[in-house]
């Protein structure tokens, strides 16, 4: 305590404790550089911290209102719901998870599908829901995946993926881990029709997802400092033994290894993914 | 013989018949008749543990140190194979073994996990976990193996993928995501056998097939037990229960429809006679080749893409 504080009179000491809590809606905290900020100013800059540029993770249906032209948008798959096939349970039951899951999000499963225009250019967007039991993809979000690619191909418009998963669903065990296959075969047509696809990895990016569409893009890119890797951290530290060096698997480390093709802040994506797909489907540029 | 906890009670009949054996070489005393009633028991005993094997036991199996690994099969299902090395970037990955060779005088192309037998082996086989240029190797001999119209075998067995630093920096993840889909549109037939453990996209990496194969006592999962226990159960300790819970024995897996056969093993497991076990896995394949082969590439590839499309259950 410095001399000053110990001057002022007791009952206007600051708390500590409350002083860490700020009322819900209004204001909010930097998980990065803990500046306090005004939530309608985050909201304004696509949640981005204004003082440290933090890219704060968001939901997939603000990630897509973010993205999209606000009309028009058809969502694709959503009548898909997750089934227990193999009656899975650890400490819960996987139907418990699945349920607390949906009142958590308001979302059936992990992923949001739609249809609709980037800068009046027509395109199907995917978003990543990461707070429905950790983005991870089962069958709903393989099977939602691969509407969206056909759908891609029935109106031959571009493909765009946000991801944000930890990878292959546990729960759902080889049948998630089929879902690798199945996305990255159905990414295979994509190719062939010669239909851009680009994949947008964000914090984090993990195991069976990142090991099957997010890194399948004609066009990989990240969000800036974003987590993204096959092994997670732990799991490689406990194997090899070694301290991790330093800003290993994030997107600037993946860059700097060739990895992915660019980094983009999230305040300039819909300008930047404009203009990639504008070149590769030869239109005009957009304005 | 090495043997596993739960097979003790066989372990323990088995050294009394070495006992009566050794014992006979130097008496008069005419013990066959004990050894054969011994040798019956035994085997009775070996049909009845092994008739009601729990997930876990069956992945103790399936990672036995004596079980038959991807080269012993190569030699006996195989004539003339060429191991063909390397990705031609920066090294040979010793974790996956490949090349061209014979199956039945016809020429195909060979690509499998390896793991070593001892310390020194084991080692230099990164304990049958890739990297990716070993992805990338099995990459280009595929795309050698389309090129010249060569059906692809491959042999599953492997932990997973490489958790390692390198590993990261060099793309495993690009490694595996390139693979399943270049797999997905191979134009030749793809048969693919789990031997061992199947160890996640580790496993799937070289198993985007038209048909899929696992040996009865070999298991095939999103993630080893002891990975899914350690996160769901915050405990490595329960990779019993995940073991149980994930399904990854064949019996489980066999009502997914994801398997087109399942290869029965010799009693006690396949490590208790290699020849019988590369026989039964041969005649599967062989029928698994006559009839993919029957089928323009077209057609092949057609069904490839259904197949996969349909893997899934929703509501």
């Amino acid at each position: 305590m410095n001399w000053f504080k110990k001057l002022l009179p007791s009952r206007i000491k600051i708390n500590s404790a409350t002083r860490r809590t700020v009322p819900e809606g209004i204001w909010t905290k930097c998980v990065n550089c803990n500046a306090v900020l005004y939530r309608a100013e985050l909201v304004r800059n696509i949640e981005v911290c204004p003082k440290c540029s933090h890219h704060m993770r968001i939901g997939a249906r603000t990630r897509l209102e973010y993205f999209l032209d606000a009309e028009p948008r058809q969502e694709i798959g959503a009548e898909l719901k997750p089934v227990d096939a193999l009656k899975f349970r650890d400490s819960k039951k996987y139907k418990d998870r699945i349920n607390q899951a949906q009142k958590k999000t308001g979302e059936n499963d992990a992923m949001v599908v739609l249809m609709g225009r980037l800068i009046s250019m027509p395109l199907v967007a995917c978003a990543f829901e990461f707070d429905f039991m950790g983005g991870s993809m089962g069958s709903v979000v393989g099977e939602r995946f691969v509407r969206a690619v056909d759908t891609s191909i029935e109106y031959a418009i571009p493909l765009v993926c946000f991801s944000a998963s930890g990878g292959a669903r546990m729960q759902e065990a080889i049948i998630a881990l089929m879902q690798m296959a199945k996305t990255s075969a159905a990414l295979g047509q994509l190719k062939r029709k010669g239909i851009p696809y680009i994949s947008v990895l964000t914090d984090p990016t993990m195991g069976g997802v990142s090991a099957s569409l997010a890194t399948l893009g004609d066009i990989n890119i990240a969000e800036p400092k974003a987590l993204i890797g096959f092994a997670g951290p732990r799991v490689i530290e406990q194997t090899v033994r070694e301290t991790l060096p330093e800003g290993f698997q994030r997107s600037e480390f993946l860059l700097e290894h060739g990895n992915i093709d660019m980094i983009v802040d999230r305040r300039e994506m819909r300008d930047r993914i404009a203009s990639l797909l504008s070149i590769l489907t030869h239109q005009p540029a957009p304005v | 013989m090495n043997f596993l906890e739960f097979e003790q009670p066989i372990a323990e009949l088995e050294a009394k018949i070495e006992e009566l054996r050794y014992v006979g070489d130097d008496s008069d005393i005419d013990i066959n008749e004990e050894i054969s009633r011994l040798q019956k028991h035994s085997q009775d005993l070996t049909a009845s543990i092994f008739s009601d094997l729990s997930a876990w036991q069956v992945s103790q199996l399936a990672r036995h140190p004596q079980r038959p690994y991807t080269l012993d099969y190569l030699q006996r299902l195989f004539t003339d194979f060429n191991e063909l090395h390397g990705e031609r970037n920066i090294a040979d990955d010793a974790a996956i073994v490949s090349g061209i060779a014979r199956f039945d005088a016809k020429p195909v192309a060979v690509i499998g996990h390896q793991k070593g037998r001892d310390i020194k082996e084991r080692i230099h086989r990164n304990y049958g976990m890739p990297k990716p240029e070993g992805y990338r190797k099995a990459l280009r001999i595929m795309q050698l193996a389309e090129r010249f119209k060569l059906p692809v075998l491959t042999f599953i067995d492997t932990p997973g993928a490489y958790p390692g630093i390198g590993a990261e920096e060099r793309g495993q993840s690009v490694a595996i995501a390139e693979n399943l889909l270049a797999m997905s549109e191979l134009r030749t037939p793809i048969i693919a056998t789990v031997i061992g453990e199947g160890g996640s996209g580790g496993a799937l990496a070289i198993g985007v097939a038209d048909k899929l194969n696992m040996l009865e006592y070999s298991t095939y999962s999103v993630i080893s037990p002891e990975g899914c226990a350690s996160i769901l159960w915050k405990s490595a300790d329960k990779a019993e229960e995940a073991a149980l819970a994930m399904g990854i024995t064949t019996q489980r897996l066999d009502g997914l429809g994801l398997l087109d056969a399942i290869i029965a093993e010799p009693l006690g497991g396949a490590h208790r006679d290699y020849d019988i076990i590369a026989q039964s896995v041969k005649e599967t394949i062989r029928q698994q080749l006559d009839e993919l082969q029957q089928l323009d590439l077209d057609e092949l590839l057609d069904l490839r893409q259904k197949k996969f499309r349909s893997y899934g259950f929703t509501q």
